[in-house]
């Protein structure tokens, strides 16, 4: 059915003589939601951040579109339809909530459609319409992840980067975010989700990667990680 | 003589030349956490171009009415501190933005001496006399003595400040510098070109240096090489005074200063005057070091 959307091949990355990500392929096609699991170290936010230019990788090839983005500043990527939530969300909380949202549309000219935009986000979180003129760093735990994905999904995506959006968050909050990701999946947005809530996750997604101290050493559907004897072992503490 | 209003106003007119200059340091700071030391430099060379752009048309036998060639002066000058702003940041501060925090801080100073060395090159050693272009009549206002050139200080001055609230609280440009002042490296993600919104408040806080100098030169009637170091100190001191990084603080700290310093000139002393900025600035540091309406900000500064 559908094409790869990103190919990363052989990717290395260290911070100095530190070797954070040691080799690893991944592959996401247009549609899906891909998961990425694993322990606290393991180097799936140095990933995500090779991804979309926050840092620089030692080795390998990043191919998104069909094109390498290894010319690219950090600033072009969402341009070209790559965004990240940040781990610990990121958002300027000396904003309005409707500032940080219109942040997320800073290089869009469009301004009808991004005007209908912040409409469709503030439909998806009604919550944030009732604050939107609250300062971001005064609102509640959940309700600044949803600014974070709000934000990202005013720039219009093609891929979004999720970093641990469940970090921190009581589990009724989780329930609500996951809801909003599979949300927003339904409306084809592809999504890379990286999550400490593996059993969560993997419950999500279509695909799961495994990441284990910089490598990836397991790929598999989710339905077959989550029946992995190992995995289960390991990450979804049965 | 009223000499309570009179140091009131006296005060105005030299808070809100405190204040736009203030203004500079406090954006400066806000994004990228540099004490800008060469601002003070910045503010004399707008200074000086000025004078010496009504000099020389005066000179080529340009009898244009005395506002007009304050405005010929000043958009020669305005340009010049901008661009001299932009390369500052370029040339001397951007290669060390990920040094220590110590490094940037001894460039500025390095930065400021070789402006005013430059400036004495160019300039000479001697009070350059403002020219006397504008009108100097006296009038008063309920007792007290106030001229046209005052009540222009503070006006353009208030809409200067005006007008940069407006850019940075309600336009797009203005959001994303403070998007980068709270967190550049998620500005990034969003597509914001930190090195470009850094070069803008760079130029935005010259050209409002610029003005400041002008003003400056056109209330003492006379400008020097050496303007930078008290002028630059003082507004300093206004900036930490309000909380320096915070825009309303810069303003309210510069005007404050100018008020504080023209009462002490007014009952106390007027050779001490510029000993009152100091005091200030050290009972800042020491009682309230985050300013009037800052944040914490110690371990930062
Ligand atoms: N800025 C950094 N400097 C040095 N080492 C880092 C830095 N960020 C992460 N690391 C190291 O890289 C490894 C991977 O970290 P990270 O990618 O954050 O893992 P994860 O997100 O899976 O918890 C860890 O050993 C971590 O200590
Ligand atoms: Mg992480």
């Amino acid at each position: 059915m559908s094409q790869t959307l990103l190919q990363v091949k052989d990717l290395k990355v260290a911070y100095g003589g530190i070797h954070a990500v040691k080799g690893i392929n991944l592959e996401i096609k247009q549609g899906e939601l891909v998961a990425l699991i694993g322990a606290n170290g393991a180097g799936k936010t140095t990933t995500l951040k090779t991804l979309i230019g926050m840092v620089k990788p030692s080795d390998g090839e990043i191919m998104f579109n069909g094109k390498s983005t290894a010319k690219l500043h950090a600033y072009d990527y969402v341009r070209h339809g790559l965004v990240l939530v940040p781990e610990g969300r990121g958002i300027f909380s000396r904003l309005t909530v409707e500032e940080n949202l219109q942040m997320g549309a800073y290089v869009r000219d469009d301004k009808a459609e991004v005007a209908a935009d912040l409409e469709r986000v503030y439909g998806l979180f009604p919550r944030l319409k009732e604050r939107y003129k609250q300062l971001a760093g005064t609102l509640s735990g959940g309700e600044q992840q949803m600014v974070a994905i709000g934000r990202a999904m005013m720039s219009r995506p093609k891929l979004l980067l999720l970093d641990e959006p469940s970090m921190g968050l009581a589990p009724i909050i989780v329930q609500k975010i996951f809801e909003i990701i599979r949300m927003i999946a339904a409306e084809g947005v592809t999504m890379l989700l990286v999550e400490q809530n593996a059993k969560l996750a993997l419950q999500t997604a279509n695909r799961g990667y495994v990441m284990e101290s910089g490598h990836v050493t397991l790929a598999d559907s989710a339905a077959n990680l989550l029946a992995n004897e190992a995995i289960q072992k390991a990450y979804l503490g049965e | 003589m009223d000499i309570f209003l009179q140091q009131i106003i006296n005060g105005l007119v030299v808070g809100s030349i405190y204040a736009l200059i203030a203004l500079g340091y406090t954006m400066v700071y806000g994004i990228m956490q540099l004490i800008n030391f060469a601002h003070g430099e910045i503010v004399m060379i707008g200074a000086m171009v000025t004078i010496t752009c009504i000099n020389l048309l005066i000179g080529a036998g340009i009898n244009l009415p005395g506002p007009l060639l304050l405005l010929a002066g000043l958009l020669m000058a305005i340009p010049v501190s901008m661009l001299l702003g932009f390369a500052i940041e370029r040339i001397a501060y951007r290669p060390l933005r990920r040094a220590p925090r110590l490094a940037p801080l001894i460039t500025a100073i390095g930065v400021s001496i070789v402006l005013q060395q430059a400036a004495m090159l160019i300039w000479g050693r001697n009070y350059r006399p403002f020219p006397a272009i504008l009108p100097t009549e006296v009038h008063d206002f309920f007792g007290a003595a106030i001229t046209d050139l005052q009540v222009a200080i503070v006006v353009l001055a208030l809409l200067l400040m005006g007008g940069l609230f407006f850019l940075i609280e309600r336009t797009k440009l203005g959001r994303a510098m403070r998007a980068t002042s709270q967190n550049p490296e998620v500005a990034g993600l969003m597509g914001v070109n930190i090195n470009t919104i850094i070069s803008m408040t760079f130029m935005i806080g010259s050209a409002l240096g610029a003005m400041a100098g002008v003003m400056v030169a056109a209330n003492y009637d006379q400008a020097h090489a050496y303007m930078g170091s008290l002028i630059g100190l003082k507004a300093f001191t206004a900036a930490v005074l309000g909380g320096i990084g915070n825009l309303a603080g810069a303003v309210v700290g510069g005007i404050l200063l100018g008020l504080i310093e023209s009462m002490c000139a007014g009952y106390l002393s007027s050779s001490y005057k510029d000993v009152f900025a100091f005091v200030v600035l050290i009972g800042v540091l020491v009682f309230r070091p985050s300013g009037l309406l800052g944040e914490r900000v110690a371990d930062r500064a």
